[in-house]
């Protein structure tokens, strides 16, 4: 018997993240591939930091944060009369977060090694910023798109202890996956727990089998200079 | 005494004329001066005299420069009000030395990227006529990757010309190509000025290449300019050897067609009213061509000698005798009625015939390169 709630779920938290991670990152991403400011390195700093916290850590401060006694997190009560804790928007702020070095790194790459040679061309043929971004950036970087957006799913849908910490176990709400799998297993609900791990098992490999095989297979990157 | 630096600024307030201070460590380019308004002008030096740079700050790809950069009745740069126009506004087309054509697009996306943008600017420019210029139909479908380089930079100047550029500058087309590639495409950039009537800088160290291009030269050196007027008469500066490059040094002179023999293959034609024969083309009678002729090509006799397999023999005078007294060479420029010829000569040679200016002589040409029907 499989459990659909949690799957659907942790999909619609991990491409609600995907899409707003695509918004937030990639700006980001632009501005880290460009500058020469001397404030580069403490925002790719700033960046990495999910890669190596553990996510505890950063579920506590997310605690601390989105708390109705905070200021964040009273303002949000105020506006909208839910907490951002124990709520399903919470968990898509805290994986924008969380996954944000998923998205930023893999487009940074890309965005460098497109490299400013062709969006020069496009200046010169009358092209707005803009403009260049949408009909040369992006289409030559489409590659790092696909992966970044690949990998920002997946990292988002292995996610447990940011959302253990921020949004509990509310079903329907904020119980993921890895959420149900933890409970079946401390309720020792083997056969449930097998289940839903060798879906999402099966899931990761034929995620990262996708992103290694687009890497192979858009080829026009390896003729950029 | 080096010919007058003649400028041809003064008759051309509508072109482009720059007024430019930019410093990269410990090169500095400092640059005043307006460019002709119509035809190419060559913009000639060696790797790192700053050229290369020069042409990125008038496309506005640099913001490093200080001064001034009017085009016609825009201030495109201008240190003093902040203001500086960006590339997409001003309207300079740019045919960079590596073509950079987009991977992404095929030959007509290239160039429907550039008609797409400009199309509204209206104006005489048809699409059509751009790719009846440069024989593009053919290509039109191919992948970019598949194409040759030649091709490639064809494809790359017909895409700059479909944006419909007030200016039009080209940053070493040809550097990457090897030499049948090279005169593969210089038909094509030869025709440009005529066929469009956009202004047109070009880039190159390459004096040959030049010479067969441009009609005004500017020569660059360390971040200076050191020269700079219609290409024949630059061309026959002395004093300007070392930086035009020893062995390609020359002059560049018009003359006009005067009879084509068929069976020997050979035309005839006319150097301020002395004939010289050359091998045959064709062009119409009393065309005028423009011919090359090196100083090394060019050798120096007191009188008419008899028996030589040199058909070629002018009568100058020489008005200017240099030596260089850390080579063998000395070189001498010879007034053949209004034009002018280079020859280099030994340094010997030229003591033991008791050469000196003002003394009338005979020039022996060797060969003689034809590079376009000249410009009118």
């Amino acid at each position: 018997m499989i459990e659909f709630e949690p799957l659907w779920l942790t999909f619609k938290l991990a491409g609600v993240t995907t899409l707003a991670l695509l918004c937030v990152g990639t700006p980001i991403a632009w501005w880290l591939a460009h500058s020469h400011s001397r404030a580069k390195p403490i925002i790719e700093a700033i960046t990495a930091l999910p890669l190596v916290l553990p996510p505890t850590v950063m579920g506590f401060y997310f605690l601390i944060l989105f708390s109705p006694n905070s200021t964040i997190g009273g303002w949000w009560v105020e506006i909208t009369d839910t907490t951002l804790t124990f709520s399903f928007i919470g968990l898509v702020f805290a994986s924008i977060v969380y996954s944000l070095p998923f998205m930023v790194q893999p487009l940074q790459a890309a965005f460098e090694l497109v490299g400013r040679a062709p969006l020069e061309v496009a200046a010169t043929l009358r092209a707005r910023p803009l403009d260049r971004f949408f009909t040369v950036a992006a289409p030559l970087a489409s590659r790092g798109f696909v992966t970044a957006s690949m990998l920002t799913f997946a990292h988002t849908v292995g996610e447990f202890g940011v959302v253990l910490m921020v949004g509990g176990n509310l079903p329907g709400e904020t119980r993921v996956v890895s959420i149900a799998i933890y409970e079946h297993v401390e309720t020792l609900n083997y056969t449930a727990a097998h289940t839903l791990s060798a879906i999402l098992v099966g899931f990761a490999f034929v995620v990262l089998f996708a992103v290694y095989s687009v890497n192979r297979r858009l080829p026009f990157f390896a003729q950029l200079k | 005494m080096p010919t007058p630096n003649t400028e041809v600024c003064s008759a051309e307030a509508a072109g482009l004329a720059v007024n430019l201070r930019v410093v990269y460590g410990s090169f500095e380019l400092a640059v005043e001066h307006t460019f002709a308004s119509q035809g190419i002008t060559g913009l000639f030096g060696q790797s790192g005299s700053g050229k290369t740079t020069l042409l990125r700050v008038i496309a506005g790809l640099e913001n490093v420069a200080e001064g001034h950069i009017q085009f016609g009745a825009e201030r495109w740069l201008d240190q003093a009000t902040a203001c500086n126009v960006p590339a997409h506004a001003r309207g300079v087309g740019l045919v960079f030395q590596d073509a950079r054509l987009f991977q992404h697009l095929s030959v007509r996306g290239n160039l429907r990227y550039a008609h797409r943008r400009s199309r509204h600017l209206g104006g005489t420019l048809q699409w059509d006529e751009v790719i009846d210029a440069l024989d593009l139909a053919p290509l039109l479908e191919r992948a970019v990757t598949l194409l040759s380089g030649g091709e490639r930079q064809r494809v790359a100047i017909g895409r700059a010309l479909l944006s419909r550029p007030r200016l039009l500058l080209f940053d070493e087309p040809l550097a990457a190509l090897d030499m049948r590639r090279k005169s593969e495409i210089l038909p094509y950039l030869r025709a440009i000025p005529a066929r469009f009537t956009i202004p047109t800088i070009y880039v190159s160290h390459a004096m040959d290449e030049m010479a067969q291009v441009a009609d005004h030269l500017v020569v660059l050196s360390a971040g200076k300019i050191v020269a700079s007027g219609p290409v024949t008469s630059v061309l026959q500066r002395m004093d300007l050897g070392p930086l035009l490059g020893r062995f390609e040094a020359g002059v560049v002179l018009n003359a006009t067609v005067q009879a084509h023999d068929e069976p020997y293959a050979l035309t005839t034609v006319a150097i301020a009213n002395q004939a010289i024969v050359v091998p045959g083309f064709s062009a119409a009678i009393g065309t005028t061509v423009r011919l090359r002729i090196r100083a090394r090509d060019v050798a120096l006799a007191l009188e008419r000698p008899h028996g030589l397999s040199i058909r070629n023999m002018l009568d100058g005078v020489i008005t200017e005798l240099a030596p260089e007294p850390t080579t063998a060479y000395a070189e001498v420029l010879v007034a053949v009625g209004h034009a002018h010829l280079r020859a280099r000569v030994t340094r010997q040679a030229a003591d033991q015939l008791g050469l000196c200016e003002g003394m009338p002589i005979v020039a022996l040409v060797k060969s003689v390169a034809l590079d376009r029907p000249a410009a009118t």
